[in-house]
């Protein structure tokens, strides 16, 4: 079981399990593609559900439906494919969703601090990953010029 | 001079000690090879043929004495005892050692530089014209504007892990751009509206490489305090929608043509509408702020005619007269130029300084030009504020540290990449035919003749020399495993009446040694068919490219 933790680099285990088909569970937490949540996503009402997107699918195609969502995932299939710090600004900046957003697939020890400050609150750490640095590795820096999710107002409206 | 406060340096003190922290964990093995690659781009570090090199951020070109000096400390303790000046306004050391860059890092901390974001697929040094602030005919100072894009740009949490690198260049002028914006994945250029307010016109996919585009107009007026918002909503169009799946393809010039400029600007415009007056928007306050670094220094009052003994020396000694026309540059403060150091004498790698040229230019800025330096695409170094009355103490000055080659805007004053000598991706050398040019052509008459020409030279498509935007353009290939040499003509950058364009191939590739034969033949094609006044370019512009074309390869006829 990959490693999960939260933006101050605790260990949390908030699980969805993610299927493969369409043979949904009948009970439990999910983590749903996009394609499985569109298809079954009347028959699930009222169930804990979260859905991941793939790197090359954007915020948009979710966003008529973030209220139902319990957790929205962002994959990264190479930690240098940077498209999901986008998507996490999006799903937060412009569609306010506040649940969760968890970061999933080859997610590094030193991209978490520009994670964070994209959106991302969850971080499955590749297998590999020492969670013991995360605490370090989330906090190289205590001040950032640019407006971000972690902090809207940029350095220059701070400055004294 | 921008000065951090100390939020600025905090920021700059903890990318120190991450990247530390970063190199142990690499040689500790817990990061792997593939992995650390991104990092230590970021931080400046390319591997390269022989050796690491690490590209040290000039922002905007200005330097100060002390920084020079530091630079050139660091050339003595860490490296062999010299620098490369690039093409981007970059420092480059060629030998440092892996294990010893998180300590220049810090040493580069103390005198407010550093490396960030100087490689790697993210947002690069922000680049603009040397003569910016002094020159006349600005729209206004470019430098503040590149100091908020820096701030704006270093440590950008969404576009660290862009499909490609991405560089942005501003100008001034609107009768000249030597930023080149043309050539940048964003170029913008500092405009008034009707009702004289500030703004820029914003360009968007130009660039080098492999395909040489000029950039597409995208925002004819975007008003200064909407920069930041607009350049957000460019990048991310380009991070959600660039390709990433092959690495030829993913500048952001693709996506722009791909979509069409105007599809392009639609998406970008949709994207800002969402951005627009949030909080990136900029404010007076901080426009002030920054702009209070870039004032004028303690400039005397001064007559603008050239000093009585400055005349008469020039009238008494050739050299000086030619060192005074060709390395000095106006100045929009009367009494005062701009003088050129000249990092192309024959024999040294174009750009390249010895930490004790380094001190000799800090000393003189000290004490002819306010402590100031820039340093330009050009791979010169620049002081910027010289009184006119100084100019013959500067002279001898200048030719004791050999810095004083009149050749600056010549032929002989070429833009040249590191090449195969050093760079680990040239197809070919570059430095040895820059010397064989060089030494054909030493007669500074003739150079002179010949007046402004911009000859650049790239050992690899990646056009770290500019070699599209030449005049004449000279590009290493490689042809079965042999350097081989392809020429361009007709390229600018947009120095002459900023129309820049992009230079055309004469035809098959040439091997080293006939390069300084085949540029002789351009050249005489260009004597024999100018009018009084023109220009190569403007020559080449005129008569098309055919007539050099044929004298070109005329022998090969035969
Ligand atoms: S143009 Fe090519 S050879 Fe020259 S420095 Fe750039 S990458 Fe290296």
């Amino acid at each position: 079981m990959p490693t999960l933790i939260n933006n101050l680099g605790e260990l949390t285990n908030e699980q969805f399990v993610r299927v493969d088909g369409n043979e949904l569970p009948s009970e439990g937490n999910l983590l749903l593609s996009v394609e499985q949540w569109q298809a079954n996503r009347e028959q699930l009402s009222g169930r804990t559900i979260g859905v991941w997107l793939k790197s090359d699918e954007f915020a948009e195609q979710i966003a008529a439906d973030l209220e139902k969502l319990a957790l929205v995932a962002i994959e990264f299939p190479k930690f240098a494919d940077g498209r999901g710090y986008s998507t996490a600004r999006l799903l937060r900046e412009r569609y306010q969703f506040a649940g969760p957003v968890r970061a999933i697939g080859d997610v590094l020890l030193d991209q978490l601090q520009y994670m964070h400050r994209c959106g991302f609150d969850q971080f499955e750490l590749r297998d590999d990953q020492k969670v013991e640095n995360a605490v370090k590795t989330l906090n190289y820096f205590s001040e950032a010029y640019q407006t971000s999710v972690e902090r809207p107002d940029p350095l220059f409206r701070r400055r004294a | 001079m921008y000065q951090y406060d100390e939020i600025d340096q905090k920021i700059v003190d903890e990318r120190v000690e991450q990247y530390r922290d970063q190199t142990n964990r690499y040689l500790a093995g817990e990061i792997p090879e593939a992995e650390f690659l991104p990092i230590r781009l970021q931080n400046g570090l390319y591997v390269q043929r022989h050796a690491p090199m690490l590209r040290v951020a000039v922002p905007y070109g200005m330097l100060t004495s002390e920084r020079l000096y530091k630079l050139a400390d660091i050339a003595d303790d860490y490296d062999k005892g010299y620098v490369h000046f690039s093409t981007r306004q970059n420092v480059q050391y060629n030998w440092p050692e892996l294990e010893q860059v998180p300590d220049i890092l810090a040493e580069l901390a103390t005198v407010q530089m550093h490396a960030i974001q100087t490689s790697g697929n993210c947002i690069r040094n922000t680049t603009t014209d040397e003569f910016a602030g002094i020159a006349k005919g600005e729209v206004a100072d470019p430098r503040p504007w590149c100091e908020i894009i820096r701030q704006w740009s270093t440590f950008h949490p969404e576009f660290a892990y862009l499909p490609r690198k991405f560089k942005i260049a501003v100008n001034s002028r609107t009768d000249l751009d030597r930023a080149a914006i043309a050539v940048h994945d964003i170029g913008l250029q500092l405009v008034k509206n009707d009702a004289g307010e500030l703004g820029f016109k914003v360009f968007v996919g130009g660039g080098m490489g492999r395909t040489p585009i000029i950039g597409s107009l995208v925002n004819e007026f975007l008003p200064w305090q909407h920069l930041l918002t607009y350049l957000d909503a460019v990048l991310r169009v380009y991070n959600l929608n660039g390709r990433r799946d092959n690495k030829y393809k993913a500048r952001i010039k693709i996506l722009v043509k791909a979509l069409g400029t105007e599809a392009f600007a639609e998406k970008v415009a949709e994207e800002w509408a969402h951005l627009k007056d949030g909080p990136g928007t900029l404010t007076q306050d901080e426009v002030d702020r920054v702009s209070k670094f870039f004032i004028d220094p303690a400039y005397e009052q001064l007559a603008d005619e050239e000093p009585a003994a400055v005349t008469a020396l020039r009238q008494e000694k050739a050299g000086f007269d030619r060192w005074v026309t060709r390395n000095t540059m106006d100045h929009r403060v009367p009494g005062y130029c701009a003088v050129t150091l000249s990092l192309k004498k024959v024999g040294v790698a174009p750009g390249d300084a010895t930490s004790a040229q380094m001190r000799a230019a800090a000393k003189l800025a000290e004490e002819f030009s306010f402590a100031e330096l820039r340093v330009s695409h050009y791979q010169n170094i620049i002081l910027t504020d010289v009184k006119k009355s100084d100019l013959p103490a500067l002279w001898e000055a200048a030719k004791a540290n050999g810095f004083a080659t009149p050749t600056v805007g010549t032929l002989a004053d070429m833009i040249c990449c590191p090449g195969g000598d050093f760079c680990a991706l040239a197809n070919a050398r570059s430095i040895p035919v820059a010397e064989a040019i060089q030494a054909k052509f030493d007669d500074m008459d003739y150079l002179y003749d010949l007046g402004d020409l911009d000859l650049n030279i790239s050992g690899c498509m990646n056009a770290c020399g500019h070699h599209h935007v030449g005049n004449i353009g000279i590009l290493g290939v490689d042809k079965k495993g042999r350097e081989f040499y392809q020429v361009t003509i007709g390229g600018e950058s947009g120095g002459v009446n900023n129309e820049p364009s992009i230079g055309k191939i004469i035809g098959p590739s040439f091997e080293a040694e006939e390069i300084p034969n085949v540029i002789e033949k351009l050249l005489n094609v260009f004597v024999a068919q100018r009018h009084e006044g023109e220009l190569f370019i403007d020559v080449v512009r005129r008569i098309g490219v055919q007539p050099f074309k044929e004298a070109a390869y005329a022998d090969a006829d035969q």
